[in-house]
């Protein structure tokens, strides 16, 4: 059948530039660009092109330019190109749509209408260069007393786990990414003090030693679940769902089950690898509390365990359930949040945004006075220190961050993440790309960034002249809402800038 | 329902502020003494106050009602005095009903009226919940009952406030006629309300009295952490956070004002990290669990309960306070200068560290600074 | 007002005068050719020889307790306080000497750009900062005892000598955050001082010939108003914080 489609991408080769020497060839693992060698011209198709850009920037004359292709159907402000072409993409093959990375509609980001506070003559502010500024944090379930008897503490908590920064990377499956990809990730954990998130392909055996900085799930699937992975973490996380896409289970296909992927999943190479979209022990709250207890069991209460859910309706109530059910942390994913493969139906319209539900939550979980039982990690979007500071002062503990830190890795959100092919050695487990990735150059990367946000965030405690995170933590006075309606600024529990 | 949000927070902003002069002075023997001196000395540091409140508590001033809950009431109306009336009627058995005695002076304008009360609590409750009881009792009457705010209510204390400058309420309530022997003033700068008579400081809520001088950043959280503990912070000021997280951790919870003080003024990660094993544990754990009490930003502090007067500064020190000693005396102040206009033979004066409680306890008749030290070594200590 | 003239010397009793009643009589005193001033009594009165600008050098002595911000701005007169001093000693100095006979409160010589600081005892938080030399103008303050934290915090220049006495044998300072953010001058400190007190931007050196010499005469000055031994003070050991680098902050940013 031939494609109604224009390609997405145009692209322009600079010819007086182009010196032939054919990087861009071996560059496109989407075969966009050939060599014909008769004529000695690059011929480039663009209707495979997904404008990942890896061509241009290694490109060694800059000749190449990649730009969205400008064609233009009459201007329906309803039939919008994007419909139009998702329409024939299903009239040409029927199906449902897959894409990649985060829901890219235009709902309102909270965070951009939210702004922080500053100390002016009250009360000083403090330079986070020269005098202590901490950030470190622990996750778990605290008490809401300590008990002292002569002056020593009788009070034991159950396990905590030290970050050093509120920022964790969040789930990534081996298999959604390369191995190297993975190793950058526990390696910057490991180097600044933080955590990694195993994602639910299970944790290589090399990985292993970074386990000290290791969130390991446990989600549908069950994939390379055994007591020793479940052992070799700081963290454990049941998965019940993803911000990206609520509801719905995963499935990575059978090609990208390579032998070290069905080692670590623990399954036949070549098979499809299927999440259901439950977690078919889990019906019901009482359900969760016995897979929580179980994972308790098995790890000797030594780690907390986090439960993962999308932000969806009702998450204030579910949140409260969650932690009576005995989660030690919560952690809500928004409906930004990335995903490696999901229907982009769900992607783009199931979930709501992380700001109003972290909030719902906190101020729940307040209410009912159990909010010190549990640390809440949010997700979902978070693109700079900004986002995340805000987060911590609308309730949050931590941030989990994952397009940033692939983006550090180099990612440009083509959102093809789901064909096995990635340009940048990221998102694929294709030896060839995968050399892409260097994990000395990507833990640099990796750990660059989460500096810059720390020292970042540092800056803003500072200038709202406080010293210590957890001052910061639920302290929604620092916040101020900028061109929000009333029923938001309730949600949000803050004021409107100016009151 | 009254709107004392409306009283207390007029500009609806996140919280009322103020800088200040504050005062402590303690016999550790249990001696008491007039008011006399506190006047004085809260009056030298004028320059630190506006205008628009000063207050004082005094402990040991009713010898003869020693077991009694004596509430100290305001009234703006003859109305609210009626309807407080039966309301404490209602909920308390009233040994002693009296007016308060004050004299007129030039300088405070349009007073309102006073009264108190020595009462004991008219519950089936067990003796070990009157505390709760009272508490919930002025909670009542200080959000529910119009033109009424309740100044005090713990035992054989008082707290005299209202705006004006500290000294001219001093000579008004006539401070000089009372003797205690715990005595805490304070001089009020507020940065953004006008003064009101129940705004005043020291705040009070049963036995624990607080003077204040600084502004907390952590405001919003240390608020919503004591929330969850059943707290209204209904004056919106740091003063009261600081009384409520007092009475959480040292009545409720039952945590010496040594550990308590930790929790207000925690120890950086990093002294925290170079600490034996056993004491690391304890302080990760205040941190951890009662990290919302955090005071975070300038501030300095003198608390005051029966038998104990403490003071405290943030772990920084960005709001001064001095201690000094003479024999059986205790000075806590913004500064050193008055300690030593009301007593000249003062024997150690010093400055104390960020994040270190003064202690004076009736009990043991001394004075607890940074526990590896004896008072001889006070003068010697940075 | 309570005094009594004697020459080219006063004496006041400052016993409730209002530091600006207080403060207009030295003025008065100064323009008058009074070249020594000495308060009684005094309780309290801030800003002691702030007012003194452009007028030819004087001597003040005040006995009590003076308040915040004694000798601000003071412009080349000799302040001699005989108790402690409160906050805000010497507050952006640009010439002259205050010589404190007991302790200092915080920010002591904060902002200074010359003069000297003398403190008999120890000195609260913040001592130095943001201290800064200029041309010929390099500020110089001894502390007699120890300090509390976030001493030359910022410091730009000048001189701290930090002298230890008080401190038991083999006790160390007590400040931590010692020298943090500092981009300037030198601290000389006699006793034990551990690096996790040290700021991050500071690096202990070796003495030269020239430091002793600062030292000795500095000492010097500090063992003679305040009666002590100096070969006792200077038979003993010195380190020498500089800041290692100008620009310690270069890597923070990117653009
Ligand atoms: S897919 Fe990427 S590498 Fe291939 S042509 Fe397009 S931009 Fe270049
Ligand atoms: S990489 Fe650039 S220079 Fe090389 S062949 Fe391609 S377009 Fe030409």
């Amino acid at each position: 059948m031939k494609s109604y489609l224009l390609p997405e991408f145009k692209i322009i080769r600079d010819d007086d530039r182009c010196i032939r020497c054919q990087v861009c060839v071996r560059q496109c693992g989407f075969g966009v660009h050939t060599y014909d060698e008769e004529n000695d011209i690059i011929i480039s198709d663009e209707s495979k092109c997904v404008g990942c850009q890896r061509c241009a920037v290694f490109c060694p004359t800059n000749a190449l330019t990649i730009m969205t292709n400008p064609y233009e159907y009459r201007p329906n402000a309803n039939w919008r190109k994007e419909f139009i072409n998702d329409v024939k993409k299903q009239a040409e093959g029927g199906g449902v749509i897959l894409t990649g990375c985060g829901n890219d509609k235009p709902y309102k980001i909270y965070w951009d209408h939210i702004v922080l506070n500053a100390s002016q003559v009250t009360n000083p502010s403090i330079d986070p260069l020269r005098e202590p500024m901490e950030l470190r944090t622990y996750l778990g379930s605290k008490t809401n007393q300590l008990e002292m008897v002569d002056g020593e503490l009788k009070t034991v908590l159950t396990s905590q786990v030290m970050i050093e920064t509120p920022i964790i990377f969040s789930a990534l499956s081996y298999g959604a990414i390369s191995f190297n990809a993975q190793t950058s990730l526990a390696r910057a954990a490991s180097e600044f003090g933080t955590l990694f998130n195993s994602g639910e392909g299970g944790l290589p055996k090399e990985l292993r030693k970074y386990g000290k900085n290791a969130i390991v799930q446990c989600a549908s699937g069950r994939f390379g679940v055994d007591p020793e992975y479940l052992n070799s973490s700081a963290v454990v996380e049941i998965k019940i769902g993803q911000g990206a896409k609520p509801g719905i289970g995963g499935h990575l296909p059978g090609e990208k089950v390579s032998i070290p992927v069905s080692r670590t999943r623990m399954i036949p190479e070549g098979t499809d690898a299927l999440s259901p979209a439950p977690q078919h022990d889990i019906y019901s709250i009482e359900d969760l509390s016995t897979l929580i207890y179980a994972l308790k069991e098995t790890t000797n209460y030594e780690k907390p365990i986090s439960v993962k859910i999308a932000a969806v309706h009702n998450s204030a109530a579910i949140a409260s359930g969650m932690v009576r059910a005995g989660a030690d942390i919560i952690a809500l994913d928004g409906i930004r949040g990335g995903t490696g493969a999901a229907p982009k139906i769900i992607r783009d319209n199931v979930g709501i945004p992380i700001e109003l539900a972290l909030a719902a939550v906190d101020e729940r979980l307040r209410k009912e006075r159990i909010r010190n039982k549990c640390s809440i990690i949010v997700a979902g979007g978070f693109r700079n220190a900004g986002d995340i500071i805000k987060a911590i002062a609308l309730g949050a503990d931590a941030v989990y961050i994952a397009t940033a830190a692939l983006v550090a890795m180099g990612c440009t959100l083509c959102q093809k993440c789901y064909t096995g092919i990635c340009n940048w050695g990221i998102c694929t487990t294709d030896p060839w790309l995968s050399k892409r990735i260097n994990p000395d150059i990507a833990t640099k990367r990796l750990t660059n960034l989460l500096r810059g946000w720390s020292l970042e965030i540092k800056e803003m405690l500072g200038g709202m002249g406080i010293n210590a995170i957890e001052s910061l933590r639920g302290n929604r006075h620092h916040l101020r809402g900028v061109g929000l309606n009333k029923w938001e600024l309730d949600v949000l529990g803050i004021k409107g800038a100016g009151e | 329902m009254k709107d004392l949000k409306n009283i207390a927070n007029p500009f609806n902003d996140d919280k009322v502020s103020a800088n200040c002069s504050i005062f402590g002075m303690m016999n550790l023997s249990g001696t008491t003494f007039s008011g006399k001196d506190i006047l004085t000395a809260i009056k030298n540091m004028r320059v630190r106050s506006n205008g628009l409140g000063g207050g004082f508590a005094c402990y040991g001033l009713y010898p003869k009602y020693p077991d009694h809950y004596a509430l100290h009431l305001m009234y703006n109306t003859r109305e609210a005095k009626e309807i407080s009336e039966n309301f404490i009627d209602k909920h308390f058995f009233i040994t002693r009903a009296e007016e308060i005695p004050t004299k007129q002076i030039k300088e405070i304008i349009d007073p309102p009226e006073f009264w108190r009360y020595f009462v004991h609590p008219k519950t089936e409750l067990d003796k070990n919940h009157y505390d709760d009881y009272v508490v919930e009792m002025v909670m009542t009457i200080n959000t529910q009952i119009q033109d009424t705010f309740v100044f005090s209510s713990g035992k054989n204390m008082a707290v005299f406030k209202g705006v004006g400058f500290p000294g001219d309420i001093g000579r008004f309530f006539m401070i000089e006629d009372y003797t205690g022997y715990i005595w805490l003033a304070h001089g009020r700068f507020p940065t953004n309300t006008l003064g009101w008579w129940g705004g005043a400081h020291p705040f009070n809520i049963l036995d624990w009295s607080v003077v204040h001088n600084g502004e907390i950043s952590s405001y919003g959280t240390n608020q919503r952490f004591l929330e969850m503990y059943g707290y209204k912070c209904s004056l919106y000021t740091d003063t009261e956070v600081i009384a409520y997280a007092a009475d959480l951790l040292m009545r409720r919870h039952n945590l010496p004002i040594e550990v308590a003080s930790k929790i207000l003024a925690p120890p950086l990660w990093n002294t925290i990290d170079r600490m034996d094993k056993k004491e690391k544990e304890l302080y990760t754990s205040l941190r951890q669990v009662y990290g919302g009490l955090l005071m975070n930003g300038p501030f300095s502090i003198v608390i005051a309960r029966n038998g104990e007067m403490i003071g405290l500064t943030d772990r920084v020190r960005l709001r001064p306070l001095t201690a000094a000693v003479n024999s059986d005396m205790l000075y806590i102040s913004s500064e050193e200068a008055p300690i030593r206009l009301i007593d000249p033979n003062i024997e150690y004066a010093w400055i104390p560290k960020g994040g270190e409680p003064i202690i004076g306890r009736l009990s043991e008749k001394k004075v607890i600074y940074n526990e590896k030290l004896t008072l001889q070594d006070l003068n010697k200590e940075a | 007002m309570n005094n009594l003239q004697n020459g080219t010397s006063i004496k006041i009793d400052a016993k409730e005068i209002f530091y600006k009643d207080l403060n207009n009589f030295i003025l008065d005193s100064a323009l008058k050719g009074i070249k020594k001033i000495i308060l009684n009594n005094v309780f309290g009165q801030r800003y002691i020889a702030s007012r003194l600008y452009n007028i030819p050098k004087i001597e003040i002595e005040v006995f009590g307790t003076p308040g915040n911000d004694l000798g601000a701005f003071n412009d080349g007169h000799q302040i001699t306080v005989y108790g402690n001093a409160q906050d805000g000693v010497g507050n952006t100095m640009n010439e002259g000497e205050i010589i404190i006979h007991g302790h200092a409160g915080d920010i002591l010589g904060m902002s200074a750009r010359g003069g000297k600081i003398f403190v008999r005892d120890y000195v609260g938080y913040r001592a130095a900062l943001h201290m800064k030399h200029y041309k010929d103008k390099k500020p110089i303050i001894v502390i007699g005892g120890t300090a509390q934290d976030f001493i030359g915090e910022y410091m730009a220049g000048g001189i701290v000598i930090l002298l230890g006495l008080g401190l038991k044998k083999g006790e160390s300072h007590k400040p931590n955050f010692v020298g943090t953010g500092m981009h300037g001058g030198t601290i000389y400190i006699r006793g034990v001082v551990n690096s996790f007190q040290l700021g991050k931007e500071v690096g202990i050196v070796e003495l030269t010939e020239e430091d002793h010499k600062i030292i000795e005469e500095n000492v010097k000055k500090y063992a003679n108003y305040f009666n002590k031994d100096v070969d006792e003070i200077l038979n003993n050991d010195f380190i020498k914080l500089i800041p290692i680098s100008k620009r310690p902050y270069g890597k923070l940013y990117v653009y």
